[in-house]
């Protein structure tokens, strides 16, 4: 039992779930202060129910079809970051990449008619790959040959992609539809999954992702390549010492990064969720929704898969969370709070390795 | 009698592991007492709670007689404690005045007023021999210089009680010397030292009683005078150690590599910090190239090793120019590096013995098949290795390297280089921070590696070290060498002079 808890990944999972724990009490208390001020509100821990299933709301499966829905986009840029993250890197442009990705899928569909609309799809993704990983590319290009620190470089191509695409989405738009989407038959297949779920967005998508979890955590823990890059991620002068080329490294960390985050944007701007391109010029939250994804998931593509779906089911649940008469910005306190603890998830595993050992000796 | 320290029953616990387990250390006034233990045996975490650096979880502290709580190192100077650091705490683009006196201006009128603390300064100087220019910028001033401006500032301080934490590790044999003459003249001024250390020689040489340390736990307290250096190594090490080396003379063989007017550009300012160096390396030897710290060593590794590239010259290995050659070239080639910086270029830190085990390797059919790692053979092979090179660690071939002792870090280094049965083994100071255990079995080792008709390139700042293993001396200085000597013809005191730049010859 004690080898069982000293294993460091149980101790992982064990700080993730009290980060969620201390998250949730402090929705809570932020419910049972706020209920004073709303005179319909309910009670705090009904509120908490809600919350908690809110994201399962709708009868049967339907809940569940919206939430595999909505996790797959920060599934993949929850990917992007953590797979950064492994390799020693901040990859915080998840955002101007995801978008980047998203539009030239988008353009794909929309215009590339000359392909067969039903296999249209599976090219829009490609391009999103490439897209976002170019994307990547530049500031994994200025990190590894130029030393420029890689948060600088991506936070400013957030900006330059998010305002390339606000400028160029007239190219795909048309006067009489400025918010054109891709035709449904070029869009990501649901293979019947709308009918068991009984929700016209879901689609293959959650399986893409998945795979795709399973893919980077195989690369990462399994191949030479992965564990070149996470040598270089660890310790740079290390990995260029034994002859591992760090720069090409780098490189190709930030582009697989930027890929998996373009990919994300193919998942939202080709399927039926019919998102369209913001005008308003606001930075993509797909991509920040990376971050925390990543950071619950303590890195792990497989924890990340956890992690999104949880993301997923939160953030579903402010509508319901408002019918009930509080405020949905309840729950992105809450979720702010759990990102907050999982980032001192260090403390936590320290706390919890003190307690047991501390149980251990009195046995 | 009365102490002016006592340190009763301090115990400190970082989480995993006991930095300081019920020690009690009474020193005496006016003596010097030196605090001997292995890297990692609590010595400077003793001393760290003396100086209000961390808060024990049990134990007091007693300074002339009285309890005294210490939390900040300025409560330390208050009592009367300062301390020379093992890495010196001076602005560098200050004048020695100016560094003397930070922290404890005098202002008059708002403006600060020089002229009577460079009369103290001077003072203190001549009081103690110091032959201090207070007004030379400290770049400018030797290293040995930059720890008397150390001293200065505790003197000026009116401390009297001095911590000196490993302080002859960046001296010359002249300047250590030196320092042994200080140390007794501030003993004789009513001063008490306390002197933390590992070398034996040191601790004979200037102290008074010893206090060893071993594992957080206070072994003895010994007189110096009554004890031997084999007792006191057996006391730190808790076995017999063999302090001297024995091997045969050296039977040098062919070149093996030939270094011709290799220069290296300094990264930290635009002249050469490695110019015009020729040597040869033959198998069948161990070749030292010794010197002070920064004289161009570094560099002149980084460049045979590849880390860094060539401003000129050549470097012919079995007949081919490395120059232009990767470092995988090298490794492949059986060219080994024990780096200098074992955090920075020797090991992975968050990846596992056994993945640090196959650092240039796991890219062979034996480690990878398709580009899959074969995670059986990767740990069949680390356990291997553990047996040979007796690599101890909290859980075998899968800790964390992190989590090793600084000694086993280096085995596991050595098991790797090795592994590849070099032709040429370079080894950077390969025993920095290691106890007289480990230094005794890496030693060993090398002069193994040269009975085997190996070649090996030891490029060492330990005096002793140097004496012992090498079987040809080269000096460099200032990026230059500067001298060859036979260990078998030359004092400590004369390679000294070669290594202060004091004495040089033309070298072939």
């Amino acid at each position: 039992m004690k080898k069982f808890l000293m294993n460091a990944g149980v101790q992982k999972i064990f700080a993730a779930l009290l980060a969620i724990l201390f998250g949730l009490a402090f929705g809570v208390v932020i419910l049972f202060i706020s209920s004073f001020f709303i005179s319909k509100a309910s009670y705090p821990l009904d509120a908490l129910y809600t919350i908690v299933t809110g994201g399962l709301r709708f009868s049967g499966l339907k809940g569940l079809g919206i939430i595999m829905r909505f996790m797959s986009p920060i599934l993949l840029t929850g990917l992007s970051v953590g797979f950064a993250f492994k390799t020693g890197l901040f990859n915080i442009g998840a955002s101007g990449q995801f978008v980047i990705g998203g539009f030239v899928a988008a353009y794909i569909c929309i215009k590339w008619t000359f392909i067969p609309l039903e296999y249209l799809w599976i090219v829009g993704i490609l391009g999103a790959v490439i897209a976002g990983g170019i994307v990547g590319l530049i500031s994994g290009l200025l990190k590894a040959y130029r030393n420029v620190n890689e948060v600088i470089s991506a936070i400013m191509l957030n900006y330059i992609s998010m305002i390339t695409v606000s400028n160029l989405v007239s190219i795909i738009a048309d006067k009489n539809n400025p918010s054109r989407t891709s035709p449904p038959l070029s869009r990501i297949p649901t293979l019947g999954l709308d009918k068991i779920f009984g929700n016209n967005t879901t689609d293959i998508s959650i399986f893409i992702a998945i795979l795709v979890a399973i893919l980077i955590y195989i690369i990462l823990e399994r191949t030479t390549f992965g564990y070149e890059l996470k040598a270089c991620g660890y310790n740079r002068n290390a990995a260029r010492y034994a002859g591992i080329n760090d720069r090409l490294g780098i490189t190709l960390s930030m582009t697989i990064a930027g890929a998996l985050a373009g990919l994300g944007g193919a998942m939202v701007y080709i399927s039926s969720i019919t998102k369209v391109f913001d005008s308003l010029l606001t930075l993509a939250p797909e991509g920040f929704d990376g971050i925390s994804v990543a950071l619950l998931g303590m890195s792990n593509p497989l924890g990340i898969i956890f992690s999104a779906a949880f993301i997923a089911a939160l953030k579903n649940a402010g509508p319901a969370l408002s019918r009930s008469g509080f405020n949905e910005e309840v729950v992105k306190i809450m979720t702010a709070v759990i990102i907050y603890a999982s980032a001192f998830s260090l403390i936590f595993r320290e706390k919890l390795v003190q307690f047991f050992t501390k149980k251990g000796a009195k046995k | 009698m009365e102490y002016v320290i006592e340190l009763r029953n301090i115990t400190k616990v970082f989480p995993g592991i006991i930095a300081n387990d019920d020690i009690t250390l009474k020193v005496k006034k006016g003596e010097i007492h030196a605090l001997l233990g292995e890297n990692g045996a609590g010595k400077s975490t003793l001393m760290s709670v003396l100086f209000g650096l961390y808060k024990p979880e049990k134990g007091s502290i007693y300074i002339k007689g009285k309890e005294a709580h210490i939390t900040n190192p300025n409560d330390a100077n208050r009592y009367g404690i300062g301390m020379v650091h093992q890495h010196f705490k001076l602005v560098h683009n200050f004048t020695v005045l100016e560094n003397v006196i930070l922290g404890v201006e005098t202002v008059k009128n708002g403006t600060l007023v020089m002229a009577e603390a460079r009369r103290k300064v001077l003072d203190l100087s001549k009081r103690y021999n110091l032959f201090i220019e207070p007004d030379h910028l400290i770049s400018d001033i030797s290293v040995g210089m930059q720890q008397r401006v150390e001293i200065l500032k505790m003197l000026y301080k009116n401390n009297d009680i001095l911590i000196f934490d490993e302080p002859t590790a960046v001296l010359t044999p002249q300047e250590i010397d030196e320092l042994m003459k200080i140390m007794k003249e501030l003993i004789s001024e009513g001063k008490t030292i306390i002197f933390i250390t590992h070398k034996l020689n040191e601790i004979k040489a200037v102290a008074d009683r010893v206090s060893i340390l071993r594992k957080g736990k206070l072994i003895d307290t010994v007189d110096v005078a009554s004890s031997t250096k084999e007792s006191l190594s057996e006391m730190m090490v808790g076995r017999k150690v063999l302090l001297e080396v024995n091997k045969t003379p050296a039977e040098p063989k062919e070149v093996i590599m030939e270094v011709s007017h290799l220069s290296m550009k300094s990264k930290h300012h635009g002249k050469d910090s490695v110019n015009d160096v020729s040597f040869k390396v033959r198998r069948g030897e161990i070749l030292c190239i010794a010197g002070i710290e920064g004289n161009g060593q570094t560099d002149l590794v980084y460049g045979i090793t590849g880390l860094q590239k060539l401003s000129g010259g050549k470097i012919l290995y079995k007949g081919v120019d490395l120059a232009t050659k990767s470092i995988r070239y090298r490794s492949l080639n059986k060219i080994s590096h024990i780096p200098e910086d074992r955090h920075k270029h020797g090991l992975v830190l968050d990846y596992n013995l056994a993945e640090n085990l196959i650092l240039q390797t796991y890219f062979t059919d034996k480690f990878q098949k398709f580009g899959f790692l074969n995670f059986k053979n990767i740990y069949d092979h680390a356990d291997k290795m553990i047996q040979r090179f007796d690599i101890r660690s909290g859980s075998g071939s899968h800790s964390v390297t992190r989590s090793m002792s600084g000694g086993n870090q280096q085995k596991a280094i050595l098991a790797r280089e090795l592994d590849i049965n070099p032709d040429l083994l370079i080894a950077v100071q390969p025993t920095r921070g290691l106890d007289v255990g480990a230094i005794e079995y890496i030693h060993k080792t090398l002069i193994e590696q040269r009975d085997a008709g190996k070649a090996v390139l030891l490029v060492s700042l330990e005096l002793s070290e140097v004496m012992s293993v090498s079987d040809r001396i080269l000096v460099i200085y200032e990026g230059e060498l500067v001298g060859e000597v036979d260990p078998t013809k030359i004092t400590q005191q004369e390679l000294g002079l070669y290594m202060s730049g004091s004495k040089r010859e033309k070298v072939e």
